[in-house]
C-alpha cells in the first residue's frame, strides 16, 4: 500500500514542521544554539593556535560532552509539554499513529542539532584560512559521527520526555541515560574481563572513535541505527501505555 | 450509532466507571450528565480511543473502538474538557494542523476552513495567536477543530465550562445547530443546559448509569413531593389537625397561623392531585383562602435524589 505509506510520512512531516516551528518561534532554539556555539567556540579558539594542528579534533572531542546537556535540553519538552498542556489528548485522538508522532519529534530535534553543528562550520572556515594539509575526509567523518551521536542522544531524550509530564524530570532522566552511555568506555578498566567486549560494543565513544578516525564501518552504523531505533521504540511503547494506565 | 456495553474502567484500585450501558442513536443529541467525578470524562475518553476499557466494549457504527482505533478517530470530532490548543500557533495554523492530520489539504482545506469559520463565528480571530484569545473564542476554535472534517459524530466534554453567561448561550445555540445533522454526545454537570440542548439524557453517578431517557420519561417514573402554599383566614388549629387526619398523605410543613390567620405549607406526593379535596375541606371548615399555589417536583429534585440520596458524594 504505497498510498497509505505516503500518507504516514506526510503525518511525520506534519509533526516535524510543527516542532521545528515551535523551536524557532520560541527562544528555546536560539538560547541553546548560542550556548552551544559559545562553549564549542571557546574550546576551539583557546587551544587552536597553541597546538598547531590543522584539524578540528578539539571540536570533535568536546562536542559529545556538550551534547550531554545540550540535547536533553532541546528534547525535554517534546512530549512532556504536550502532556502537561493537555494537547496530548488532541494528538492521540487525531488519526495520527504513535510512531508518526515520535519520529516527527525526533527528526525535529535532530534537525536542530544539525543546525547547531552547521554553525560550527565557522571553525572549519577559520581552519581553511590559516592551515594547510587539511584532511577533509576526517572532518566529514567527524561531523557524521557527531550527528549520529546526537541522534542517539535525541532518541533517548524523546524517550525520557515521554516518561514524564515534567520537563525537568525529563531533562535529568535523559542526562543520566546519555551520561551512562558516554561513560561506559571510560569505565572499561573497572569491568570484569568477560564483559569488556560487550561493554565496549554498547559504548558510544567506541563507535564514535572509529568513525572519527575516518573508518566508516557498517558495524558502527548498525550500532547507531539500532540505538536510535531502540529508544524510539521504547518511546512509542510508553505512549501506548497511557491507554492502559 | 454508539453502543456502550458493560463498560468498566479502573485506575489502579479506583473504579472510575462500572459496567455502564447506554446507546446513542444516529442524529440524536445525548446529554451526558453527572456531578464532577462521576466518570463522564473517562467514558468519553474511551469512546474517543484515548483510553482503553478495563472491561466491556464500545462500538461506533458497529466498529469496536479497541480494534478499529484509527478508523474511529477519523469518524469522530472530539472537544476534550481541557481544550487542547497550541498557544504559540495562529488560529489558522491550529486549524490547518488538525486538517492536515486528517489529510484535508489544498482546496479541501480552503473549503473546510470557510465552513468552520462561518459555523463557529471565528472570522475576526483567524489570524490571531491562540494564546491571546478569550475563553469564549478558544472554545469556538476547539469546536472548529472538532468539526473541520465534517464528522458524523461529535463528542463534546463540558463545552460550556468556564464561559460567561452570554458565551454559554452562544455555544449552546451552536451545539443545537450542529446537532441537527450530527450525532452529538455532550457532557455537562449543569442540568438546565442538558435539558435545553439535548434530546435525551444519561445521568451518571459514581461511575454508574442512574437514569437514561427524555425529561418526560424520567419525570414519569419519579415519585416526588408537591407542596402547596396556602394563605388563609379564620382557620382554627383543630381544623388543620382535622385535615391531616382526613388525608393521611398530607403533611403540614409550616404553620404560622395566628388567630386563625396566616400561612400554611402542605406537602403530599405528586402521584395524585389533592388540591380539589383540600379546597372542599377548607370551605367545609369555613376557611377563607387568600392564596393557594402549588410547587411541582422538578427535574432538579430528581437529579439531586439520584446523585446525592443514592449514595452520592457522601458514600
Amino acid at each position: 500500500m504505497p498510498d497509505s505509506l505516503q500518507l504516514q510520512w506526510r503525518h511525520v512531516g506534519l509533526i516535524f514542521r510543527k516542532e521545528l516551528a515551535a523551536y524557532f518561534n520560541s527562544t528555546v532554539a536560539y538560547i541553546t544554539l548560542v550556548v552551544f556555539l559559545a562553549i564549542t567556540g571557546w574550546f576551539f579558539s583557546s587551544s587552536f593556535f597553541i597546538i598547531n594542528e590543522s584539524d578540528l579534533r578539539i571540536l570533535f572531542g568536546v562536542a559529545p560532552i556538550i551534547f550531554l546537556f545540550f540535547i536533553p535540553a532541546i528534547t525535554m519538552g517534546l512530549v512532556a509539554r504536550e502532556k502537561s498542556g493537555g494537547t496530548m489528548e488532541l494528538l492521540v485522538t487525531l488519526p495520527l499513529a504513535d510512531w508518526e508522532i515520535v519520529v516527527g519529534k525526533f527528526l525535529a530535534a535532530v534537525t536542530l542539532i544539525a543546525v547547531a553543528l552547521g554553525f560550527t562550520l565557522f571553525h572549519f572556515l577559520t581552519l581553511l584560512g590559516v592551515a594547510t594539509n587539511i584532511d577533509i575526509g576526517a572532518i566529514i567523518a567527524g561531523y557524521l559521527g557527531l550527528l549520529l551521536v546526537g541522534g542517539v542522544y535525541a532518541a533517548a531524550g524523546v524517550f525520557c520526555s515521554s516518561l514524564s509530564s515534567n520537563q525537568i524530570t525529563a531533562f535529568i532522566l535523559s542526562f543520566l541515560i546519555v551520561f551512562v552511555f558516554f561513560m561506559l568506555d571510560k569505565m572499561l578498566m573497572f569491568m570484569p574481563g568477560f564483559m569488556t567486549a560487550f561493554i565496549q560494543y554498547i559504548s558510544i565513544e567506541y563507535h564514535l572513535g572509529n568513525i572519527s578516525r575516518g573508518v566508516i564501518d557498517s558495524r558502527n552504523l548498525v550500532y547507531f541505527g539500532s540505538m536510535i531505533g531502540l529508544f524510539l521504540l521504547l518511546a512509542i511503547r510508553v505512549l501506548e501505555m497511557r491507554k492502559w494506565r | 450509532m454508539i453502543h456502550v456495553e458493560n463498560l468498566s474502567k479502573h485506575f489502579g484500585e479506583v473504579n472510575a466507571i462500572q459496567e455502564i450501558d447506554f446507546t446513542v442513536n444516529d442524529g440524536e443529541i445525548l446529554g451526558f450528565l453527572g456531578p464532577n467525578g462521576a466518570g463522564k470524562t473517562t467514558t468519553l475518553r474511551i469512546i474517543t480511543t484515548f483510553l482503553t476499557p478495563s472491561g466491556g466494549r464500545v462500538t461506533v457504527d458497529d466498529l469496536d473502538v479497541a480494534e478499529h482505533s484509527a478508523e474511529i478517530r477519523k469518524r469522530i470530532g472530539y472537544l476534550p474538557e481541557l481544550n487542547p490548543l497550541y498557544d504559540e500557533m495562529l488560529v489558522y495554523e491550529q486549524l490547518r494542523f488538525v486538517a492536515e492530520s486528517r489529510n484535508i489539504v489544498g482546496r479541501w482545506f480552503t473549503e473546510a476552513l470557510h465552513r468552520v469559520i462561518d459555523v463557529c463565528g471565528i472570522k475576526e480571530v483567524i489570524h490571531r495567536p491562540v494564546g491571546e484569545l478569550s475563553k469564549g473564542y478558544r472554545q469556538r476554535v476547539g469546536l472548529a477543530m472538532a468539526i473541520i472534517h465534517d464528522p458524523d459524530i461529535l463528542i463534546l466534554d463540558e463545552p460550556s465550562a468556564g464561559l460567561d453567561p452570554n458565551q454559554i448561550v452562544e455555544i449552546r445555540e451552536l451545539i443545537k445547530q450542529l446537532g441537527r445533522e450530527k450525532t452529538v454526545i455532550m457532557s455537562s454537570h449543569i442540568l438546565q443546559e442538558v435539558q435545553e440542548v439535548a434530546d435525551r439524557m444519561v445521568i451518571l453517578n459514581n461511575g454508574q448509569v442512574v437514569a437514561d431517557g427524555t425529561t418526560a420519561e424520567l419525570m414519569a417514573g419519579f415519585e416526588g413531593k408537591a407542596s402547596l402554599n396556602l394563605d388563609v383566614k379564620s382557620a382554627s388549629e383543630a381544623s388543620v389537625t382535622g385535615l391531616t387526619r382526613k388525608f393521611t398523605d398530607i403533611k403540614v410543613r409550616e404553620n404560622s397561623l395566628h388567630d386563625g390567620h396566616g400561612h400554611l405549607l402542605l406537602e403530599y406526593s405528586t402521584g395524585h392531585d389533592l388540591r380539589e379535596q383540600i379546597f372542599h375541606y377548607a370551605v367545609e371548615s369555613g376557611w377563607i383562602i387568600l392564596e393557594m399555589s402549588r410547587t411541582q417536583a422538578k427535574l432538579e429534585d430528581l437529579f439531586r435524589k439520584l446523585t446525592i440520596e443514592n449514595g452520592g458524594p457522601h458514600a
